[in-house]
């Protein structure tokens, strides 16, 4: 562990200001608390608001998993970890069930999560309106009168086009009932993971320099029609690895002759049921 | 750990400043992401009277210079306003509309959650977190709570609250996304009740 900085390397007054803007982000499920996002030794884009949201949240007792795409090892899950284990000296993990918080950029573990658990998401652009109205002060006034038809319009408009709502990530969520919300580059697939999820989630979005949450056991609705209901993506293939038909997987190339197969994304979860098969 | 200690003398803050402050914010959150349950409080600072050590612990922890802070009449006394400007340095104001945080430490003359900052239909986010002192979670009226953070049901039954409370968090509650933010604090414990937590019956 690293002296030469405080503890989770923010200084207290920043970490007070994170957490005053946590806990009324709490308090709002979905809405968009805005916050001083501070430098952070890695460039935007690299999960600073993530890091942030953690740097307020983590103590001493906590064990850290961070995830990038599902995978462990890959290099912005792997710096994380590390900049972590050196500024605080928590203890680390890749397990699921062990984490008691899990930093991650765009997936959300397949392992169910449990009470105490705190999801941590690195998100990049929060505002789900921002394409459809550039401007913030109507964005934001959209929000404060719940005008979400824009939205709407624009899902309908993937109907006329393509015959299905063709969008795959990032997909728009209604939180309890009152905020749109956008649930971080997240595939679609995971989001009936955060409806009534009993772990509490946490967003950090550092250069948009916001942070919103989803308390448990709170409704997480994705935006759909009666007669085009929302539907996660299905695959014909199993994990080539573990065999799991129930996971999200990667399309890995594997050679120039057209060769691919798909993987699991979780790699925690790839890995755990191939031990299993082992044994 | 002596409570309440006499009136000589400023009385230290937190003896680990940086793990205390973190100890108390999760429990904080406990608290607030899920409504009425009755969380520990992991750190009991020396509190100048008539502060208890939670509520002590919860403004070290949350209050600084940022944060204007209203403070009931019973809570205006000299060591505890000493106590504020040296730990948390934080402004204090006397119009309670005017306040990121409010103290109440005797809850029967406090004035109703309607005359504290509301937040506005844009920015909910600024309006008043109240800490409200209380001799006990489990001695008033059974609440059943309903909304984000709770499974089922929840029962909070906070002590010697005025009358009228129950109403003012209903009425609270009925201005969402705007409204004020509630933490108890019990001598040891504290529980939380967000804007977002509706009170059933």
């Amino acid at each position: 562990m690293n002296t030469g900085y405080n503890f989770a390397y923010l200084d207290e007054q920043t970490k007070r200001m994170l957490r005053r803007a946590i806990l009324k982000a709490v308090a709002i499920p979905g809405y968009q608390v805005p916050f001083g996002s501070r430098e952070m030794p890695l460039p935007y884009g690299w999960g600073t608001g993530g890091i942030q949201v953690t740097a307020a949240v983590i103590g001493a007792d906590d064990t850290l998993k961070v995830i990038d795409q599902g995978a462990d090892d890959t290099t912005n899950a792997v710096s994380i970890r590390r900049f972590f284990a050196r500024t605080t000296g928590v203890a680390t993990t890749e397990k699921t069930v062990d984490a008691t918080i899990i930093q991650t950029r765009h997936r959300i573990p397949e392992t169910p999560l449990s009470d105490g658990q705190i999801m941590v998401y690195q998100v990049p652009i929060p505002e789900p309106l921002r394409w459809l109205e550039p401007r913030e002060t109507e964005t934001r006034k959209m929000h404060a009168l719940a005008d979400y038809g824009a939205m709407h319009v624009k899902l309908y408009e993937d109907i006329a086009r393509y015959g299905h709502i063709a969008t795959t990530y990032d997909y728009p969520v209604l939180v309890n009932d009152r905020y749109l919300m956008r649930p971080s580059p997240i595939p679609k697939f995971d989001n009936p993971k955060m409806d009534h999820s009993p772990a509490l989630q946490l967003f950090g979005a550092g250069r948009e320099k916001r942070i919103y949450a989803v308390p448990p056991y709170t409704s997480v609705k994705s935006l759909d029609f009666e007669d085009h209901p929302f539907e996660v993506q299905r695959w014909d293939q199993a994990c080539a690895l573990c065999g799991s038909t129930e996971s999200f997987l990667d399309e890995v190339v594997t050679d120039d002759q057209g060769g691919r197969m798909y993987v699991c994304s979780d790699s925690d979860y790839c890995g755990e049921r191939q031990k299993d098969q082992m044994q | 750990m002596n409570a309440f200690a006499p009136e000589t003398g400023l009385l230290p803050g937190f003896s680990d400043p940086v793990a205390q402050s973190q100890k108390t914010f999760r429990a904080v959150l406990e608290a607030t992401s899920r409504p009425g349950t009755i969380v520990s409080a992991p750190a009991l600072p020396l509190a100048p009277a008539p502060l208890n050590p939670v509520a002590a612990a919860l403004v070290l922890a949350l209050v600084d210079y940022e944060t204007p802070l209203w403070l009931d009449p019973a809570c205006r006394q000299p060591a505890v306003v000493e106590y504020l400007r040296f730990h948390c340095g934080c402004p204090l104001v006397d119009d309670p509309a005017q306040a990121a945080f409010a103290l109440v430490v005797d809850a029967q003359t406090m004035p109703p959650l309607s005359a504290f900052h509301l937040g506005s239909d844009e920015y909910p986010d600024r309006s008043t977190t109240l800490i409200i002192q209380v001799p006990n979670l489990d001695g008033g009226d059974n609440w059943r709570l309903k909304g984000p953070g709770i499974r089922d049901q929840a029962i909070l039954s906070a002590g010697h609250l005025p009358a009228a409370f129950k109403s003012w968090v209903q009425d609270n509650h009925l201005l969402f996304p705007r409204g004020v933010d509630l933490l108890f604090a019990a001598p040891a414990q504290l529980a939380g009740l967000p804007r977002s937590t509706l009170l059933e019956g």
